[in-house]
């Protein structure tokens, strides 16, 4: 019988304090830069190594590649003219950031949002997630290299594209919710089309669990990699499907309620051993719980109704003083916005908090040592971090 | 939350408490205490996660006001706990040893804004800025970012400014004369 | 550890044999040549053979997969069955050794152009430049950022821009059409434009990369 856990008591060489040892002129540890270009790198990041043979030592991520300087711009434009810039902060997702920025707005001005605009918030940002999950599928299954699984799932993601396009118009950047509402309810035939397209991801999702969930070879690499300890989720700051995996059940739709989450029945996929294989299955979970959101969603939000409350003429907005904090879940984790007005036309400080803030650079570190170098994709891929929300 | 409060005024000042939402309480202390506020926080009221750590500028005042946000996940609850600092010496102690994650959000800091936090791991190396930068630090109010991206990154000709503000005003009222 | 200058500087290091041997690194790993132009450049007339040999290329154009910016979000849909590029002879290759085109896709911060210019430096000749979206052309919205530039042209020289925030794969796809066209009539001639005007580019590079620890020029 093989066994599924790999056994690496006697490795590195550790001194009596229990230190590594690292003799740099005996040739057995090499430097490795493992940049940007790489294929295996999820995102413009970039890891620089210590391997000792096969396995990793020490690392230290490099972020910075796509840095902008968001929240400086921000600080320029006026309260409307923020809301296309902070959409490209996370590209996979970009819903949360109109939301959330949106959500800010109205608590620090005291607007009511009516309760179809809040139905259809509920649906767009529903969508985001299923294809982020759909594109997070393919890159988990290339970094262990079955390409094939990206060509079915980010196919299955361009049908959730169409559907995106017939109401807001654009297939990636929507804009389509200001402050007050959103621009506009569903177009004529939009349930009907968008069953047939959930029908087709199920599908689709039934190829991937046998092509890649029941997979021996994905099986062996990734059951055991990167194990998380439930004890560690508080103290560096881990959330989403990361902290899902360890037992620890945290989601910000069942903790924190926002939108109609508390109308909707759901639950919150948990994992028990924290391993990738278990990361990846509470997403699968996730991904389908997200299908069924939608289906649910499709049957109660009214046709037609008021969509958008009275705001003041929005490019004369002055905003009176406060600081807020709010937050959502997306597919990585917990984003949050951070508000602070101060009574002008302009935003005093907006800070953008993506989960993969702490992912990426602390936890990472810790986690890659002694995990074999062909593997440290797929860890970090199982991590999903993303690097634009890390340095905005 | 009250009796919260209430435990925390008997070893710390606390200077000014502001209601946001049911689960969301901005206090402010003073510098000397902050550090003993959040453990107190973190330790004996359960506030355990740490959801962000910013700054923002107040040039007027000639302060940085620093925003610990706590979140106490078994209650549900918020609490921002905010530190003016000085602006021209603006240092602060650094909480790495109550939680690791915290290092990452005091490296930003000391890159963006100037603050150091000394004791921190790997502080002082570049993080998300160029390693030829050599400006200030950007997220600060004085330095203006389009004066630096005209000079430096060579602009297409052909660019003019399009304020809605300006713009309204000139088509709403022509005869007026704004200089 | 990449930025010290204990990396660039002189040392001795110890053949298999214990003999000693100085190394100086920017000039012993590093070719110091600069680019030349090639002997095709600025031909008057295109020849049989020339001709051939535009039409070969511009059917197999392999693209460095590199997704420098927000655009490389709807690079990967061209991958998929859906838009299709490889009906073209198109295909992504993980490595500049492999590739001869670029796709710069979107904004460039100062830490990627130095990577985008290691990596177009090492591609073999006859290379192209393709700039996705709004910020190769004018900087786009991120005009006012102090981390990103503002003309890509300046930088590295462009065969092609295709306009947009982000464009749709059918425009990215009629970018490539217009990209074959100009190769078959002989005018994808950056790699030429590049050696001619070299220290013209490498001045504006080093304008702006103000700590230049790499070679002059990634062979």
């Amino acid at each position: 019988m093989i066994s599924l856990k790999q056994d690496r008591s006697k490795f590195p060489v550790r001194g009596d304090d229990g230190q590594l040892i690292i003799d740099r002129e005996s040739g057995q540890f090499s430097e490795l830069f493992l940049g940007p270009v790489h294929p295996g790198m999820t995102g413009n990041m970039s890891l620089e190594m210590l391997i000792q043979g096969d396995e990793i030592m020490k690392a230290k991520t490099h972020v910075g590649y796509l840095h902008r300087g968001f929240e400086k711009l921000m600080e320029r434009r006026r309260f409307i003219q923020c809301f296309p810039i902070c959409v490209r902060i996370a590209v996979p997702e970009p819903d949360f950031n109109e939301y959330l920025l949106a959500a800010t707005i109205e608590e620090l001005a005291g607007i009511e949002v009516p309760d179809a605009a809040q139905w259809m918030r509920t649906l767009l940002l529903e969508m985001s997630r299923l294809q982020s999950y759909l594109a997070w599928i393919g890159g988990q299954g290339s970094s262990f290299g079955l390409g094939l699984i990206g060509q079915w799932t980010i196919w299955a993601r361009d049908l959730v594209l169409d559907r995106f396009e017939e109401i807001t118009g654009g297939r990636i950047y929507h804009m389509h919710m200001p402050p007050g509402g959103v621009r506009s309810l569903l177009p004529d035939g939009f349930r009907g089309r968008m069953r047939e397209t959930l029908d087709t991801i199920e599908q689709v999702m039934k190829d991937v669990d046998k092509a890649l969930f029941q997979n021996s070879v994905y099986k062996t690499r990734s059951i055991g990699l990167g194990y998380i300890d439930p004890s560690m989720v508080d103290r560096w700051g881990i959330t989403g499907p990361n902290a899902r995996g360890a037992g620890v059940a945290r989601d910000v739709r069942k903790d924190y309620p926002y939108l109609k989450y508390p109308e909707l029945d759901f639950e919150v996929a948990v994992g028990k051993d924290s391993d990738a294989y278990t990361r990846a299955d509470v997403r699968r979970r996730d991904l389908l719980t997200t299908v069924d959101l939608i289906r649910q969603i499709l049957e109660r939000i009214p046709d037609s109704g008021e969509f958008m409350a009275k705001v003041p003429n929005v490019l004369h907005w002055k905003i009176p003083r406060g600081e807020t904090y709010k937050r959502a879940e997306c597919t990585r984790g917990e984003y949050g916005y951070y508000t602070v007005t101060d009574g002008s036309g302009y935003p005093r400080r907006i800070n953008v908090r993506g989960p993969s803030y702490t992912h990426a650079v602390t936890l990472l570190e810790k986690m890659i040592v002694n995990v074999n170098l062909a593997d440290a994709a797929g860890l970090m891929s199982s991590l999903h971090t993303y690097p634009p929300e890390i340095e905005r | 939350m009250q009796q919260i409060l209430d435990a925390l005024k008997q070893s710390v000042m606390i200077e000014d408490v502001r209601t946001q939402r049911d689960d969301l309480i901005f206090i402010t202390v003073s510098e000397t205490q902050a550090v003993s506020a959040i453990t107190h926080l973190r330790d004996r009221a359960n506030f355990t996660h740490l959801v962000i750590l910013t700054a923002v500028d107040w040039l007027e005042d000639g302060l940085f006001q620093l925003t610990y946000l706590l979140n106490n996940p078994v209650e549900k609850t918020d609490i921002g706990v905010r530190v003016m600092i000085d602006r021209e010496k603006a240092r602060m102690e650094s909480i790495h040893h109550l939680w690791p994650a915290a290092a990452t959000y005091q490296r930003e800091l000391r890159e963006m804004f100037g603050i150091s936090f000394p004791g921190s791991p790997r502080v002082n190396e570049t993080f998300i800025l160029d390693e030829g930068w050599d400006g200030p630090p950007p997220y600060r109010r004085d330095f203006d970012t389009l004066k630096y991206s005209e000079e430096t990154y060579f602009p297409r000709p052909g660019r003019s400014t399009n304020d809605p503000a300006e713009y309204m005003k000139s088509m709403l009222y022509p005869e007026v004369d704004n200089d | 550890m990449r930025s010290n200058d204990d990396f660039l500087s002189k040392k001795i290091v110890y053949g298999p044999e214990g003999d000693e041997i100085e190394v100086d690194p920017i000039r012993d790993y590093y070719c110091d040549a600069v680019p030349q132009v090639s002997k095709e450049y600025k031909r008057a007339y295109p020849g049989i053979i020339d001709r051939f040999k535009n039409w070969a290329r511009s059917e197999s154009i392999w693209i460095l997969a590199y997704g420098s910016g927000c655009g490389a979000i709807e690079m990967r849909p061209l991958m998929t069955p859906k838009y299709d590029a490889y009906q073209y002879g198109i295909q992504w290759r993980p490595t500049p050794r492999q590739a001869n085109l670029l796709m710069v896709s979107g904004y460039l911060s100062l830490k990627t152009l130095r990577i985008v210019i290691r990596a177009y430096e090492q591609m073999p000749s006859p290379k192209y430049v393709m700039g996705l979206g709004s910020c190769t052309i004018n900087g786009g919205m991120y005009y006012d950022s102090y981390n990103t530039i503002n003309r890509l042209d300046y930088y590295l020289p462009v065969d092609v821009y295709v306009a947009g925030c982000m464009p749709r794969p059918e425009s990215l796809l009629d970018g490539l059409e217009l990209l074959k066209k100009l190769i078959r009539e002989g005018q994808g001639l950056g790699a030429d434009i590049y050696a001619e005007k070299f220290e013209w580019y490498k001045a504006n590079q080093k304008k702006i990369l103000k700590s230049w620890n790499m070679p002059d020029y990634s062979w």
